[in-house]
């Protein structure tokens, strides 16, 4: 049933700090990979966007957040262990 | 007490932290605008501190404060807060931000990250409250997650960087490795140290089951501050430090007043009393009346309406009163209308450190301007000697300082020595007047002695008084010396007693022999009226002879002349003398 889900994800950035573009870069990559034409990313500064940072608790940089499917995930860092990213979004049963 | 301390003194670059002690000890506060490192075992204080921190900065400096709890819930913090009296909740959100920064349990980690998110966040909180202050709690959980000690170190700069950059006063709380030693903390942490401006540590020992927080300020840039461990208290409103040294030891005000012991005879003793804001030692065995000794004390200074506290460390307050009650001294009136204070510090948990924080906090509440510690002897069991001495120190320094009359007393141990010397506390050098109370054992009975060993500034008699107990009260009676021992009890009665005879008997004596001149000299004066009236006598008889001589005479010569007339004669017959029949 995950199959046909659509993926939601919001990914926290400082500005253009290395990780965070790596992180951007590899979320891409993996999702184009493994999740394709049924995802959506949401990029927020919060360098830009402070308050909003302030009121997602995101306190390291940077943070992704799949917001849908349930249940909800964090997962920080620049993404690049993309096994460990699979599974904890729940998706290392499609590539076995 | 610090807290009515303005903010930045005299133009210093301090943030004053409110916490009584801390404050004295690095001359004013935390540096303001920079960042200090707080590190501690487990339990050791850390939140609190930080916490204090920002309340008084909230309340009396008008800088608000941002927490950041990387480890308990905000939550929680507030809620443990509240026991302080701290009302966290009226100064929540506007002067005082509390942020949940705990990593949540199912938080996956790939790859490298940072802190930029979280400092983003806080320089806009920053920003719309004016916060001039900030604390990062327990900054090694957030840390921890970073990969390698590299990044770690990264993190620490950019926090640092951050921090001097907004201008923040701000403290970083961090766990050092065990309680053991505190200086040995985490790797990155070590680095921290050197990074700060400021560096706090925190600890919390055990030492025979007694448990020992210090506090000690490791470095202080561009700031003199007092180097050694100093002991703290977590008391009932926060965080109470002791000063170890008086550093800021004002000189005591001394005084020529005298305040009576209690005892009237002491007194006269002790050329007057004791000297107001002195400290007065009292060793002896147990059973020696120390007790009874300090309670006349006591009950002495609430009879000149002095407030005064009463701390016993061996029973109860309400045995105290009886027990005192039945040598006559009456504290429970004292205690019901308010001027007295019994404290039993067998309520009072924790080391000496803690009694002594203990006892200064609740007497400066109570504003009393009498002490008896009864006996501080107490804090020897309790403690090792170093602890102990120290406390004691502290604790007459104080009192001279506040112009407190202190009255300790010392328990003796009998078994392990006798000397008058060996007071387990060396504070008899310190004290002012130290009276030793002694069992004097002769002819099968035991007495009780009192003796000053010294009182300074004062004449003080040299000799051994006994001293006495009875239902009306304490009182001193002087011995017979005889052969060069003191004479007590039975054998100073029985001295007292012939004495008395001997006198009376010299008095019967004078009475007697005064009666006997009295009887003589009324038969003198007897005497010498009858010999008056015989005088008498044979002055009217003397008198009544002349006058009938005369008489006779004047017949004699009126016959003779009639005579002459009847017979005619011429001549008389001049000088002619009748002599009488």
């Amino acid at each position: 049933m995950s199959r046909q889900a659509q993926f939601k994800f919001r990914l926290y950035v400082a500005g253009d700090a290395l990780n965070s573009v790596q992180a951007v870069s590899n979320l891409g990559e993996l999702c184009r990979q493994h999740l394709p034409n049924r995802y959506e990313i949401e990029i927020v500064d919060v360098f830009r966007e402070p308050k909003r940072a302030l009121a997602d608790a995101i306190f390291m940089t940077p943070t992704l957040v799949k917001l849908a499917p349930e249940p909800i995930r964090r997962i920080v860092g620049t993404l690049s262990q993309t096994q460990t990213v699979l599974q904890a979004l729940g998706l290392e049963a499609a590539t076995p | 007490m610090k807290s009515a301390r303005p903010l930045r003194v005299k133009g210093t670059n301090k943030a004053p932290t409110g916490i009584a002690g801390f404050d004295e000890i690095t001359g004013g506060g935390l540096p303001h605008g920079r960042t200090t490192l707080l590190v501690g075992g487990p339990g050791s204080g850390k939140t609190i501190l930080s916490l204090q921190f920002l309340v008084h900065g909230a309340q009396h400096c008008q800088e608000p404060g941002i927490f950041v709890a990387f480890e308990e819930s905000s939550q929680r913090i507030v809620a443990n807060a509240e026991s302080f009296g701290w009302k966290l909740a009226e100064l929540q959100h506007k002067k005082l931000f509390f942020l949940d920064a705990q990593p949540t349990p199912d938080l996956v980690q790939s790859g490298d990250f940072d802190l930029s998110g979280m400092l983003a966040a806080l320089a806009a909180k920053t920003k719309e409250m004016k916060a001039r202050r900030i604390v990062f709690d327990a900054l090694d959980v957030i840390l921890a997650l970073l990969p390698d000690p590299a990044t770690k170190r990264r993190e620490i700069y950019r926090l640092h960087e951050w921090l001097l950059a907004k201008e923040l006063t701000g403290i970083i709380t961090a766990k050092s490795g065990g309680d053991e030693d505190s200086t040995v903390i985490q790797q990155p942490f070590g680095f921290m140290q050197f990074m700060v401006d400021c560096a706090i540590i925190l600890n919390h020992s055990v030492a025979l089951g007694v448990s020992h927080r210090n506090l000690r300020v490791q470095k202080y840039r561009g700031s003199s501050f007092d180097e050694d461990e100093s002991p703290f208290l977590i008391g009932n409103s926060g965080l109470v430090v002791d000063i170890a040294r008086t550093r800021v030891r004002v000189d005591a005000k001394v005084s020529n007043e005298r305040v009576s012991s209690g005892v009237e005879r002491l007194d006269t003793m002790l050329g007057g009393g004791y000297y107001r804001g002195a400290s007065i030692l009292i060793t002896g065995f147990s059973g020696t009346a120390k007790t009874t000794l300090s309670g006349a004390f006591a009950e002495a200074a609430c009879q000149r309406g002095e407030r005064t506290m009463f701390v016993s460390f061996d029973s109860d307050c309400n045995e105290v009163i009886r027990n005192l009650a039945s040598v006559g001294i009456g504290l429970d009136r004292y205690v019901n209308n308010g001027l007295l204070r019994m404290i039993s510090a067998r309520s009072i948990a924790g080391s000496a450190e803690a009694y002594l924080v203990r006892i200064k906090t609740l007497t400066r509440e109570h504003g009393a301007r009498c002490l008896v510690i009864d006996p501080v002897s107490a804090w020897y069991k309790s403690d090792n000697d170093l602890t102990a001495q120290s406390v004691a120190d502290r604790l007459i320094d104080w009192s001279k300082g506040e112009g407190i009359t202190l009255v300790c007393t010392s328990l003796l141990d009998e078994m392990s020595n006798r000397t008058e010397s060996g007071s387990p506390l060396q504070i008899s050098a310190l004290a002012d007047t130290w009276i030793h109370l002694n069992y004097l054992v002769q002819a099968g009975e035991r007495n009780r002695g009192l003796s000053i060993v010294k009182s300074r500034g004062t004449a003080h008699s040299n000799q051994v008084r006994e001293l006495i107990l009875s239902d009306k009260g304490v009182t001193l009676a002087d011995t017979y010396t005889a052969g060069g021992e003191v004479l007590m009890g039975t054998m100073r009665w029985e001295k007292e007693r012939t004495e008395r005879v001997a006198a009376e008997a010299a008095e019967a004596a004078a009475k007697l022999k005064r009666v006997r001149l009295d009887a003589e000299e009324a038969e003198l004066e007897v005497r010498v009226k009858s010999l008056q009236t015989e005088l008498v006598a044979k002055q009217v008889e003397k008198a009544l002879l002349v006058r009938s001589t005369q008489s006779h005479e004047g017949e004699l010569s009126r016959g003779r002349s009639q005579m002459k007339e009847l017979r005619g004669a011429d001549t008389t017959i001049a000088g002619d003398k009748v002599s009488p029949p």
